[in-house]
């Protein structure tokens, strides 16, 4: 799954590259089926009774300072993979026919990335990490530079700086931890005790790599830059995928490598968390841009993940499952914004290519002329907005179940995304689809398509199924959230971490 | 029985899918028949259940459909708690549901998106029922917010409306603010009790009352857990039932068609928020407090509300806030304990309301969609059916002896009499001058719409005729339980046993049966009624209304004019959509738009971001005739800080 979209990628741009497209696309579609039905295949083969690693394979690497390749999933890294492997083909499906510039080297990108990124969710080792994570980099850079908008240059510029000025004090921290385990395996790693200042610098090393990626208040402001340059799928995979890293990142990381440091400073990330729902909440309602609107969106929605993570450490023991209900409520957070915000901007991009215009204000009464489109779209915003029966709504129902009984304020907080959120999401509904037709060009716009139908669709089974039914997916995640919570994230102080 | 009951939510749910989806296919036959089957399959059955319930004596009984999601211990599921509550609901719901399918046939008739409508209805049906059904906070929330989203697309039906597509965001709007409150008195049910299951929690009621836990606020501040829970409900409540200052929306949601407002904005979705509070009186009745701020909110919507509703001129505005002051009494009536006294008039408003409506929907049809009332009058000789099934409605509604409404609008007058809590001169006070207002803007109505001098234009009174059967049965069939339902009801629902365990009142509350003793059957209940205050009160109103409205009819202009400062206010509705759009609307975005480009703009990326990048690219000046691009600038800094710091760290 990590080789095969990569390979496929290679193969485009050596083999048919730009002279015979339709192969190109077909290589892509084909190996991206393939990687989503491998990914399928793995749901039957994950055992969800154990936290332990699963489907290892470990091969060493560079034997004198003990790297290894090694990869391995547990009840976090599967959901991610699974929600990687399934937007990869709905991105070529989008693309196939709404690029025409360079589309070959284009879907090359994205399958590369998307193996990268399979990459970064199963790597059990930390420079292997490393190296899938800071990879990852380039093909987005390419994408928005490449295909990006008028003002792409700032976009990519802003972008890259952003996340490798993060992830290179990561870097430290990772060769810092791998030379005193005398091992990289992540695990390992895991199991090294650390004295709380050891523990706070590589909290705060490890902190700047995710919350910029994720992206927290108030290092956020790349994302709306980047969203609004980058082209509609670059924009889905950025929301939808890159995101989940920050958040995965501190799972894998943050809380099992620095538990004391990060009890230390839980009241900050919970500071921020909230800052970034209410204050996030309040800019995307002032957005002119559709995808910069979106793009806040998205910030506010990461910032239930990063609430519910942190939350556990102010839950006293005793608290019934409410840790537990927090940690869930992230997760499903996470996988349930990668459908809802790749779904909005496919729905964007559905709106761009017709009429080149991402303005709110270019719009008005699209029902008019897409009712197909408007029935989707309003799905997707309810979602959007949390409404229950659709996967939106869990993240933020557990998340704030889960807060309410650290702090009373904190749910009070969170709380306001109900309003805010439904806010921003309907009011960029009201102008955009309802009313009366705006101009000409909204009156010829003609419906979406069979593809455009097909992906939308897909996203909309997915966004519904998960409301309705997302017991299978909790099943998935609980051992192993409730093996972090459990071992994870107890004091390494007193004698180490050692359950196992 | 489970079969039963997925029968009853499914089958509208199943309807509304195969219409929605296949509407354009289906064709507008098949639409309505396919919708109105499933609806009328849901009613047979929940007339069933009810009868079951209230002859047999049946047992309530609980039921699970699936497990929606396990977190640890904590076990989220779908399922229903059907007992005499959920039972008398299923009733309402359904059979105003079916009345307004088959109206909608005729309302509907001309409209591009008729199977879409008939889709958005039985949509409603299921959410309704999942709602009244839910035997968890889970899927109440669930269901709270769908028949939400449904009346958000059926306000905003003709989307081509600037009018509607505003109060369509403003409902779901004010209505979400009321959810926030909904959502965190759901996390403080299980912060506190551990479960959201209805039957769990309200078990451990009696004992969390006995240690009396407390939120602390802030440091010196603390609220009881039981006020705090039941306080956050009931703002759920004031946003779904319509209650100051959550009012606001619903006399915009006018703006959708009629049939939507008699069966979401009068008779069923707005009368959620009390049905949901009478669903936790085991909770309710633990805190004074709560039933004090519940009593306080729901005296002040019944008067002034009622009072707003004099002034209107379009025919749906005045039963829109007809309905409010009508909700005000119901809520006081929970604010007393009376809880099946706030059920009885929310079971017979639901009747004789939707017949009001949809008896404005046929005037309305009837002279081409005009809703002013200045431009009606005299209606009553060409619309012989609508008048008097009209006349039932205004009687039922302003408490005549023997219509429903006076059995169900006199016990919460008389609950409030015996009430000696706090606020009880206050309730007191709004419930009866409430009853004069009342009797004024029905009246007024009346009068206007239907006697004296014919206002309509020329063109439209010329083709002036009663609208289709499928309109005027509806009418006739509400008009029905509009008069009679409160004969036989009025003995088990209000003084009876019929409620049994479904409603707890604790017995110090039990303002009700104190009245029970004095009851003797619904006809001298109604003689006695004729003794009373409230019925020469009511009286008053149609006096008042008469002179104003038909005998001397510039008379209420000339009043207007000397009381200049309370008609402004009133007309334009306390000010209350003037504050919301400047301070809360404008100030959200304002504010937002503020945060963005200071915060964001000049704060964050303007000082620190590019601030950075230009103390870097100035230290790295001197380089620049080194290296070619900026990127490699910065990467190059940044690897030299990385070395350092990485030297540092292992050599420390």
């Amino acid at each position: 799954m990590i080789w095969l979209p990569i390979l496929a990628g290679v193969l485009i741009l050596a083999g048919p590259g730009e002279r015979l497209p339709a192969w190109s696309r077909r290589i892509a579609l084909l190996s991206s089926l393939v990687t989503l039905g491998l990914a399928v295949a793995l749901i039957p083969a994950f055992r969800t009774d154990t936290h332990l690693l699963q489907l290892v394979e470990r091969y060493n690497w560079v034997e004198q300072v003990n790297i290894q390749y090694f990869l391995g999933i547990d009840g976090i890294s599967l959901p991610l993979i699974l929600l990687t492997s399934l937007i990869l083909p709905l991105v070529v499906i989008a693309s196939w026919r709404s690029v025409s510039d360079r589309q070959a080297k284009y879907l090359a990108t994205f399958a590369i990335m998307t193996g990268l990124m399979n990459g970064v969710f199963a790597a059990q080792d930390a420079i292997l990490f490393y190296v899938f994570w800071e990879a990852m980099l380039i093909p987005m850079f390419l994408i928005i530079g490449i295909w990006g908008g008028p003002n792409r240059i700032y976009a990519t510029l802003k972008f890259f700086l952003f996340t490798f000025f993060g992830s290179v004090f990561m870097l430290v921290a990772l060769i810092y931890l791998g030379v005193q385990a005398q091992s990289f395996g992540i695990p390992a790693i895991q199991d090294l005790p650390l004295s709380m200042a050891a523990q706070k610098w590589i909290f705060v090393a490890f902190l700047l790599a995710f919350a910029v990626k994720i992206p927290m208040w108030p290092v956020h402001t790349w994302l709306p830059d980047a969203h609004v340059e980058a082209p509609t799928a670059g924009s889905v995979v950025l929301a939808a995928l890159m995101l989940k890293m920050g958040g995965y990142g501190f799972l894998r990381f943050s809380l099992p490598i620095t538990p004391d440091a990060a009890n230390e400073l839980t009241g900050l990330m919970i500071a921020l968390s909230l800052i970034a729902i209410v204050y996030i909440g309040f800019v995307a309602l002032a957005q002119q841009d559709m995808k910069k609107l979106i793009a806040y969106s998205s910030i506010a929605h990461m910032g239930f993940v990063t609430l519910g993570i942190f939350v556990v450490y102010q839950l006293a023991t005793g608290q019934g499952d409410s840790a537990l209900l927090g940690m869930q409520g992230a997760m499903v957070q996470m996988i349930s914004h990668g459908l809802i915000s790749a779904a909005m901007f496919l729905c964007v991009g559905v709106l761009y290519d017709r009429m080149h215009s991402r303005q709110i204000a270019d719009y008005g009464g699209v029902v008019n002329s897409m009712p197909k489109f408007a029935t989707l779209m309003m799905l997707f915003v309810m979602a959007n907005a949390g409404l229950p029966g659709t996967s939106g709504f869990i993240g933020e129902f557990f998340v704030i179940l889960s807060s309410f009984q650290a702090s009373f304020w904190y749910a009070l907080a969170a709380g306001m995304t109900l309003v805010l959120g439904a806010g921003y999401s309907l009011w960029l509904y009201k102008r955009v689809i309802f009313g009366p037709i705006a101009n000409d060009r909204v009156a010829k716009l003609s419906d979406v398509n069979n593809l455009e139908m097909l992906v939308l669709g897909l996203l909309a089974i997915g966004v519904l199924g998960l409301g309705l039914y997302p017991q299978p997916l909790l099943n998935i995640m609980e051992p192993t959230l409730q093996h972090l919570i459990e071992c994870g994230i107890q004091s390494k102080l007193d004698g180490g971490s050692l359950c196992q | 029985m489970l079969n039963a009951y997925l029968a009853i939510a499914f089958t509208p749910l199943l309807g509304a899918l195969i219409t929605g989806l296949g509407g354009h296919r289906l064709g507008k036959r098949w639409s309505h028949r396919l919708c109105i089957g499933a609806v009328a399959i849901s009613f047979l059955v929940s007339a069933w259940v009810f009868v079951r319930f209230y002859f047999q004596g049946y047992e309530a009984e609980q039921f699970t459909v699936y497990t929606w999601g396990t977190v640890g211990n904590l076990t989220l599921q779908v399922g229903f708690l059907v007992d005499e509550l959920t039972s008398l609901m299923m009733m309402v719901v359904t059979f105003v549901s079916l009345m307004v399918h088959i109206y909608t046939i005729g309302y509907m008739r001309e409209d591009p998106g008729y199977s879409r409508f008939f889709a958005y209805i039985a949509l409603f049906t299921f959410a309704m029922l999942m709602l009244v059904m839910a035997n968890n906070f889970l899927q109440l929330f669930f269901g709270w917010e769908a028949v939400g989203l449904v009346s958000y697309l059926l306000i905003g039906f003709w989307y081509k409306r600037e009018t509607a597509i505003r109060a369509n965001l403003k409902a779901f709007l004010v209505n979400r603010v009321g959810d926030f409150g909904f959502l965190l008195g759901i996390a403080g049910v299980f912060y506190w009790f551990g479960s959201l299951d209805y039957l769990d929690v309200f078990g451990a009621v009696p004992e969390l009352a006995a240690t009396a836990p407390a939120l602390q606020v802030t440091d010196n501040w603390q609220w009881p857990a039981l006020t705090f829970i039941c306080i956050c409900l009931f703002i759920g409540a004031m946003g779904k039932s319509a209650q100051v200052p959550l009012h606001v929306w619903l006399p915009d949601s006018m703006e959708g068609p009629t049939p939507i407002s008699a069966l979401i904005h009068a008779a069923t979705m707005v009368t959620a928020g009390v049905f949901m509070v009478a669903r936790m009186s085991p909770i309710f009745e633990y805190s004074e407090t709560a039933l004090a701020f519940v009593l306080v909110i729901g005296s002040i919507t019944a008067l002034s509300m009622g009072l707003v509703g004099i002034v209107q001129q379009d025919i749906k505005r005045v039963v829109a806030y007809s309905t409010l002051s009508q909700l005000g009494y119901m809520v006081v009536a929970l604010g007393v304990s009376a809880y099946s006294a706030a059920i009885f008039h929310l079971f017979t408003h639901a009747f004789f309301k939707a017949l009001l409506f949809l008896g404005a929907g046929a005037v309305i049809i009837a002279l081409h969609h005009e809703q002013d009332i200045r431009k009606m009058g005299g209606l009553r000789k060409a619309l012989p059916i609508t008048y008097f099934t009209f006349l039932i409605g205004t009687l039922a509604l302003v408490g005549t002896p023997l219509f429903a409404g006076f059995y169900s609008k006199d016990a919460i007058i008389a609950a409030v009499g015996t009430y000696d809590g706090p606020a009880a001169a206050l309730a007191e006070f709004c419930v009866l001058a409430g009853v004069f207002v009342t009797a004024l803007y029905s009246f007024r109505l009346l009068f206007v719409v239907f006697h004296g001098k014919s206002r309509v234009e020329e063109e439209t009174r010329a083709h002036l005729r009663e609208p289709a059967s499928v309109v005027w049965m509806p009418l006739v069939l509400l008009a029905i339980p509009s008069l009679m339902i409160g004969w036989w009801l009025t003995g088990p629902l209000l003084f009876g046993e019929f409620f049994g365990n479904a409603i707890k009142v604790l017995p110090a509350h039990d303002n009700l049966r104190e009245l029970a003793g004095e009851y003797h059957g619904a006809m001298s209940f109604a003689l006695h009624g004729l003794l009373t205050p409230v019925f020469w009160l009511m009286v008053a109103g149609l006096v008042v209304a008469w002179i104003f409205y038909s005998w001397r009819p510039a008379w209420p202009a000339r009043v207007a004019a000397m009381l200049a400062w309370p008609h402004r206010l009133l007309i334009n509705k306390y000010y209350a959509d003037q504050f919301n759009q400047k301070v809360m609307a404008d100030g959200s975005v304002g504010l937002g738009r503020r945060l963005w480009q200071f915060g964001d703009g000049k704060l964050i990326d303007g000082m620190v971001v590019h601030g950075l990048a230009g103390g870097v690219a100035w230290l790295a000046g001197t380089m620049r005739r080194l290296q070619t691009g900026y990127l490699y600038h910065y990467a190059f800094v940044m690897m030299g800080g990385l070395l350092l710091l990485l030297g540092w760290l292992l050599l420390r």
